[in-house]
């Protein structure tokens, strides 16, 4: 089906290339600028953070135009600009910036959709007064989430992927006014510190094994074969390699960025944050970042497998990642059936769909995984914009039994949201959902190791129809249930929604299997339009899998919910049939309960205990120092006053009485004066006789 | 001839009571007088030192003892003046009232 034709490598940097670093450089000066200006200049704000999107999208689009000439020529486009940070001894810090296939589409995806949210935002953020200080965030996580993007050294992707975090923290507490946003702010950014840890031990071992920071430096980087190599013959413990260990701790990082279990905890609370921010940052760009890390490290991860000639996923790190995501991505959407809020839904979707990206890279492929997280950043970006505009045209109301019969009053809101919703569901053929999760189910139903990752994926994918058809039809659906009199959102809301709407019809057909030109573009070799691949039995008995996965999703969720238009107070449709599990559901497995019973409990008594160390051994150590200096200090002074002033004293006394006897002499008598001359020549002339010099 | 020492002697016994007279008299012009002896004194040692020293036959002591006999008379002169001074000025030669010169 593919021609795999080795590329011609292509290294040196090009133009578009040096100049990469504007991408990321203006909007983070957008912000500067911003951040500095006085709070009423809302027009200057937006209007920055916008222009400087927009130019670094018209670069994006340059550079991934600048990718695909080359990669049209047969060039494997992997451009890199390196120089040292700082010098410490014979070590250098070194930072850089890599443009390659990867990166390219990731910048494109970025900005673009980056770009239509701060739009939006303009419409929803309206009426805040704090207008200018959104958009100085805002701004400032486009420009480290760009900085993410095109890092090539592990180190300089830290630092935008920490600056990513912060920034994370500020907006999620954005309304810091609530303690519910200070708490889910406080949570999101511990949390994930607990993955960055391991991150950073991942990257300083990766430093102390391979010598270098970059990814890539023309054959020494640590993601070549030359580094790999060394790193697969050191082994740690449990007979994983260096490069295995390695990989998970990066992993960890990841997991904690992009929700994956046991750390998703975050990402459903940081819904308390402005809905673009959830649209921009938890669905779209930031949680992606844990995937595209792992995209970005992949030949560290599959480093094993390839040297002994097996399939890139039978790494013991690529085989966590599967565990890891199949288990997410069920877990999630189990969760997402039972909850009412209309945006912690779309979170658990997320935090679901995040673990099909990452079971997709462990058992496909950068490729695979990409490719949903591509389409799933416009759809979801689509969905929480929708859900945004729902809020802001119910008046800010969330819980999704409030709402209802809303398909009449915003009709664009619905039927873009309906798009949304479709690609989520992965609704064949039609909607770019489907091709990314099918490649995914595809993948994992080939995968060597084992075939329960790939139930998993196929009863998260019921799943994940049945809870949104639940929620489309709480929301749209029946009767209005709400107390507040609904409206459209503006123009300015609407636009960025139909815009993306046609994306995550459209951008499916980039990577279907007849023309997999995504995972060519990718993986470096030439692709063709190979109408046949769409007859194929494999393929074929996938396509119905999903036909079926849809039905019995959509129908399920159809039957209990659709067009009943339930009462608030009424229990749910699903609680009635299965109480014990739904309990269990709408608590979310308990998970919040199990870690404050087990981690914070731990450190509220380790808290205590620190407490009382501090007050009663450390406290009393230092006023014992501080008893002892103090009397140090009065032996001090009384010396200083007695005998250093005493004897100063003294000796200024004595001299001032010296002087009134030597004035004396000087009395104005001529004779006296001879005198004493006369005196004193025969003192002179006697020592001088008898110490024997005539 | 008669040795250097007696020289010496004479001009120290000389140098002594000008000295005694400087400091003991009373009158201004008497210790202007004990000044001019221990000057004298001081001559004669020269002469003396010249004659007995390693080149009498170059004049280097007889000019020192003319140039101090000069000066003498210089000095002589100008002493006398400011005593006649002060005379004029106190109705007095006394020394020990002349004290007004401390500072």
């Amino acid at each position: 089906m593919q021609e795999a034709i080795a590329f011609t490598p292509q290294i040196d940097a090009s133009s578009i290339a040096r100049w990469l670093w504007l991408i990321p450089a203006l909007p983070i000066v957008a912000a500067g600028i911003i951040s500095v200006s006085k709070q009423p200049r809302r027009k200057l704000a937006s209007s920055l953070a916008i222009g400087s999107l927009g130019i670094s999208l018209l670069i994006a689009i340059a550079a991934f135009a600048h990718v695909l000439s080359g990669w049209s020529h047969g060039y494997a486009v992997r451009e890199v600009v390196n120089f040292s940070w700082l010098t410490v001894g014979t070590q250098a810090v070194e930072l850089g910036w890599v443009l390659d296939p990867l990166s390219a589409v990731m910048l494109v995806m970025v900005t673009f959709v980056g770009l239509l949210i701060f739009i939006y935002s303009t419409g929803y953020m309206e009426h805040d007064e704090n207008y200018t200080r959104f958009f100085c965030f805002l701004a400032l996580f486009a420009g480290a989430m760009l900085g993410v993007v095109i890092a090539n050294s592990i180190l300089l992707l830290f630092m935008c992927w920490e600056l990513v975090g912060l920034t994370s923290y500020l907006l999620i507490g954005f309304w810091y006014q609530k303690p519910s946003a200070a708490a889910a702010a406080r949570k999101a950014f511990i949390t994930t510190r607990v993955g960055d840890i391991f991150f950073l031990l991942g990257i300083v071992w990766l430093f102390a094994q391979t010598g270098t920071l970059l990814f890539y430096d023309h054959g020494t980087g640590s993601m070549e074969p030359l580094a790999l190599g060394g790193l697969l013959v050191h082994h740690s413990h449990w007979g994983l390699t260096a490069a295995g260990a390695i990989g998970l701790l990066i992993f960890a990082g990841a997991a904690g960025k992009s929700g994956q279990l046991p750390l998703h905890v975050w990402l459903p609370d940081a819904m308390e944050g402005p809905t673009p921010v959830s649209a921009l940052i938890h669905a779209a760009t930031m949680v992606a970042a844990g995937v595209y890390l792992i995209a970005r490290v992949y030949p560290l991860m599959s480093a094993g497998a390839v040297a002994h000639g097996e399939a890139p996923g039978t790494t013991t790190a690529l085989m966590v990642v599967t565990w890891v995501g199949a288990s997410t991505a069920v877990f999630a959407a189990l969760i997402a059936v039972a909850q009412n809020d209309i945006k912690r839904i779309l979170a658990y979707s997320t935090v679901s769909q995040l673990g099909y990206m990452m079971a997709g890279l462990g058992v496909g492929g950068v490729a695979v995984g990409m490719f949903h997280l591509i389409t799933h950043a416009f759809f979801k970006a689509l969905l929480f914009m929708g859900s945004g505009s729902v809020i802001h045209g119910a008046h800010e109301e969330q819980d999704i039994r409030h709402m209802g019969g809303l398909w009449k009053v915003m009709p664009w809101t619905f039927y873009t949201y309906a798009v949304g919703m479709l690609a989520l569901c992965g609704v064949p053929i039609f909607f770019s959902g489907f091709w990314s999760k099918d490649a995914i189910l595809e993948s994992a139903h080939g995968w060597s190791l084992s075939h329960a990752p790939y139930y998993m994926l196929v009863f998260g994918a019921v799943l994940t129809a049945f809870y949104m058809t639940r929620q489309v039809s709480y929301v749209f659906f029946g009767e209005y249930r709400g107390h507040s009199h609904a409206h459209e959102s503006p123009r300015v809301m609407t636009t960025p929604l139909v815009i993306l709407a046609v994306f995550a019809i459209g951008l499916g057909i980039i990577g279907t299997p007849a023309w997999p030109w995504f995972r060519a573009f990718l993986e470096d070799h030439t692709t063709s339009v190979e109408m046949h691949a769409f007859a194929e039995p494999a393929w074929l008995m996938l396509l119905l899998t999903s036909f079926i996965i849809v039905i019995v999703g959509i129908g399920l969720g159809w039957w209990l919910y659709g067009n009943k238009s339930p009462r608030a107070e009424e229990p749910d449709a699903l609680e009635k049939s299965i109480p014990a599990v739904w309990t269990v559901l709408a608590n979310r497995l308990y998970i919040d309960e199990l870690y404050g019973a087990t981690v914070i409990a731990f450190y509220y008594w380790w808290a205590k205990v620190a407490d009382w160390i501090d007050r009663e051994i450390w406290g009393d150590m230092v006023s014992t120092v501080t008893w002892l200096f103090n009397h140090w200090a009065r032996l001090n002074k009384f010396l200083d006053a007695t005998m250093v002033d005493g004897a100063f004293d003294k000796g200024c006394e004595e001299v001032y009485n010296g002087g009134g006897v030597l004035a004396r002499i000087q009395n104005g008598r001529g004779q006296i004066y001879l005198r004493l001359l006369a005196v004193a020549v025969v003192i002179l002339a006697a020592i001088l006789i008898w110490s024997g010099h005539p | 001839m008669t040795p250097l020492a007696s020289y010496l002697i004479v001009a120290a016994l000389i140098f002594a009571i000008g000295l005694a007279g400087a400091l003991t008299r009373r009158n201004a012009i008497m210790v202007l007088i004990g000044i001019e002896l221990m000057l004298n004194a001081a001559n004669l040692n020269l002469i003396a030192f010249w004659r007995y020293g390693p080149h009498p036959e170059l004049l280097s002591g007889m000019m020192f003892a003319i140039f101090s006999i000069a000066v003498a008379a210089a000095e002589a002169a100008v002493g006398l003046g400011l005593v006649i001074s002060i005379y004029r000025h106190a109705k007095t030669s006394d020394v020990e009232e002349m004290n007004r010169m401390k500072g």
